[in-house]
């Protein structure tokens, strides 16, 4: 009996081995990721335990489950309300519908330069962009939970930053345990090894990219940086992005759909990559990759299925007779949306490929940083965490740039938003997402954020206006982002 | 187990406002303690068994649960007793972490049975001086419902005489309605036997075949 007992056990091991290795397993951590966004901090790890909680609370109405506090809720509707009438006003004032069927030599017209839109003049001049990232700064600081107390007699507590929430963010003895790979006496890739990378490392990184395929292992030794030649394979494994025929198909349906309709929005995503990413010293090569893939995703419904778990809600449907809400997946993109692909571009020249790969991207962290939520990637917490960090640690620097007038998160919020792209060089922000992946937060963000204006204090002491205090930190592209990370994190003084 | 707030509909209860504790003058220094006391009344002479409290938070940070039982039978005066004690609704009471959820005692998390139970008393602590109020919302109490085994074995055996009742009909007639009209045409031959006349019936013929699509029911 005891024999049989544990050689059943043995069997099952063998399998679950096996089974670990094949792609059934990634398919059902995909499947386990979409329906996982009422736990967004799941790991692969931990799954096990996980699954078997109860994923909400029976009484738990759904919007709860999206975001818990009311007064979010309700800061996020109001905002998407005030977007969606900017942009229904931009609709009428210039006479262009939301959405318009593309006559047939219009459609050919498209067909025969998709590969080759960014020859494309289109008179952009009208449309604006419906919002920038200051005017989405300015709904932040004027967040306020009205249960909380902030009346003046409670200067004990006095937060000098611009965020009035309460949110619970990590300080730096926190993020030392929760960040320990990132330690000063750990080997990092792409810093420590800057002459070459050792054969033992790139040999373990491909055995887990392309023998094994171990999701949770790549994820795990990304946070210590990814060795650039297999750094698109592992991504990909992260995100459990394939490029099976299936997704090259959905990818091809989403490229009839532009051709067949365009959407007003197609216009602000043409001036969004015009005014960015063409202008970008690194990124203007890409510039048809960008609409490529920016076009599709805004046609892409199946990310619908990530509001589930985002506090926001999809437009609903305008045009007359069709409901749009069908073609479109709500995004409403802003100054600057295109430079989240813009560095995907580096790593993925095949459009299905990297469409595949920005939209898991978007769905589990870009999303967060534009939208009202309390989750702690999301930029109210990024953002808090990052004034936070710099009041504990710096509180001189503090100091000096509130008397001026330059309120730290002011300068700060435009890198945090944009996930730093278009701010550091490429190879540099490339490292800084491999850290997104591995430990599957925005957290990282914050907290270079914080260590560059560590790293610039001193010249930022000296400064006596916001526009100087904009100068000092201009220019990014010199930076070394990984150690000014762990410097920050590990050798400051507590 | 945990259908139970399907199935089973919540007592009906009275809760009583909830009352702040406040320390020193209310009128001079009207500080709050962070602590407020909230009861919970079942219907008088109806003693519940607890199953499970489910309640919403709104910014409380530790909740004590005290129950007042009353032995059923016994003359023995009915006695407060805590059940459970400081259970954390809040990471951080300063933080908002928890502060909105939804949450859930079962009874198999009380420290006493929660038997013959005659009221409830929810003791809610708020240390933080970051928030303005706090409190629960939409308490519920949910009684325990005993399996009864033999209920049980009479349901089953039921189901096994029981003809289904609710038969897939698709683009069949209702069988009342066909059962009907079959009663109908009983009675009709009943008619007919009773009338019974020598005129033959005949037989379609068309030169001399049997065409059946010929034949007309109505």
């Amino acid at each position: 009996m005891m024999d049989d007992g544990t050689e059943l056990s043995l069997t099952i091991a063998q399998i679950v081995q096996r089974l670990k290795g094949s792609h059934l397993h990634s398919q059902i951590e995909r499947q386990a990721k979409v329906s996982k966004g009422l736990l967004p901090e799941i790991k692969l790890e931990s799954l096990k335990e996980d699954v078997q909680l109860p994923p909400s609370h029976p009484s738990a109405p759904p919007e709860h489950l999206k975001e818990p506090l009311a007064y979010m809720r309700k800061a996020q509707a109001s905002w998407e309300k005030r977007v969606l009438k900017s942009l229904n006003s931009m609709s009428t004032e210039l006479e262009v519908p939301l959405a318009r069927m593309r006559p047939a030599v219009e459609q050919k017209e498209l067909t025969n330069k998709w590969n080759e839109m960014g020859t494309d003049e289109p008179d952009l001049s009208r449309f604006r962009p419906v919002y920038a990232p200051k005017d989405f700064l300015e709904v932040l600081i004027g967040l306020r939970n009205p249960n909380h107390d902030s009346s003046e007699d409670v200067s004990i507590k006095s937060h000098w930053g611009l965020i009035q929430v309460p949110l619970n963010v990590r300080d730096i003895p926190q993020l030392r345990r929760a960040y320990s790979e990132l330690n000063l006496t750990s080997g990092q890739l792409g810093i420590d090894d800057h002459a070459h990378i050792h054969p033992g490392i790139y040999q373990k990184f491909t055995y887990i990219s392309c023998t094994i395929q171990d999701s949770a292992a790549a994820q795990q030794y990304s946070r210590q940086g990814c060795p650039t030649g297999l750094r698109a394979d592992l991504w990909a494994l992260i995100l459990n992005s394939t490029n099976q025929p299936q997704d090259v198909m959905h990818y091809e349906q989403l490229m009839a759909g532009v051709i067949q309709h365009d959407l007003l929005v197609d216009n602000l995503i043409y001036k969004d990559v015009k005014l960015t990413a063409s202008n970008d010293d690194y990124y203007f090569v890409f510039e048809d990759f960008l609409y490529q893939v920016l076009l599709c995703f805004s046609r892409d419904t199946a990310v619908l299925e990530h509001f589930k778990y985002n506090s926001a809600t999809p437009p609903r449907s305008y045009i007359q007779g069709e409901t749009i809400n069908l073609l479109w997946t709500g995004v409403i993109p802003f100054h600057g949306f295109s430079m989240y692909v813009a560095p995907l571009c580096f790593l993925y020249n095949e459009p299905s490929k990297l469409y595949s790969v920005f939209r898991e991207m978007y769905i589990r962290y870009f999303f967060r940083l534009h939208s009202i939520s309390s989750s702690p990637s999301g930029i109210v917490s990024l953002c808090l965490q990052f004034e936070r960090l710099l009041q504990t640690h710096l509180p001189q620097l503090f100091y000096h740039l509130r008397q001026i007038g330059a309120q730290p998160l002011r300068i700060a919020f435009k890198w945090m938003v944009r996930g730093f792209s278009g701010y550091l060089s490429t190879d540099q922000l490339l490292l800084l997402w491999d850290r997104i992946l591995g430990y599957d937060s925005l957290e990282v963000v914050a907290v270079l954020a914080a260590a560059v204006f560590a790293f610039r204090a001193e010249n930022l002491m000296e400064v006596t206006s916001l526009a100087s205090a904009e100068a000092v930190l201009a220019d990014l592209s010199t930076l070394k982002v990984i150690p000014l990370i762990q410097i920050f994190l590990f050798a400051t003084a507590i | 187990m945990s259908d139970s707030a399907d199935d089973i509909k919540p007592v009906s209860c009275t809760i009583k406002p909830p009352v702040y504790l406040q320390i020193g003058d209310t009128k001079t220094d009207p500080s709050h303690s962070g602590v407020c006391v909230v009861d919970v009344t079942l219907p008088f002479g109806k003693p519940v068994n607890i199953e499970e409290i489910t309640f919403k938070n709104y910014y409380t940070a530790y909740v004590t649960v005290r129950l007042l039982r009353r032995s059923p039978g016994q003359e023995v005066p009915a006695k407060w007793s805590t059940t459970l004690r400081d259970l954390p609704l809040m990471d951080n009471p300063h933080t908002e972490g928890g502060s909105q959820d939804y949450f859930s005692i079962h009874r198999t998390q009380m420290q006493v049975e929660p038997d013959h139970v005659v009221s409830v008393r929810l003791i809610l602590r708020q240390p933080s001086f970051a928030w303005l109020t706090f409190s629960l919302e939409d308490i519920r109490i949910f009684p325990h419902m005993e399996p009864d085994p033999e209920k049980e074995v009479s349901d089953w055996l039921s189901d096994l005489t029981l003809v289904d009742q609710h038969p897939d009909l698709e683009g069949l007639p209702d069988p009342q309605t066909v059962s009907s009209s079959i009663q109908q045409m009983w009675a009709l031959t009943e008619v007919m036997q009773t009338n019974q006349t020598t005129a033959s019936i005949g037989r379609f013929d068309v030169d001399g075949c049997y065409d059946i699509n010929l034949l007309s029911l109505t």
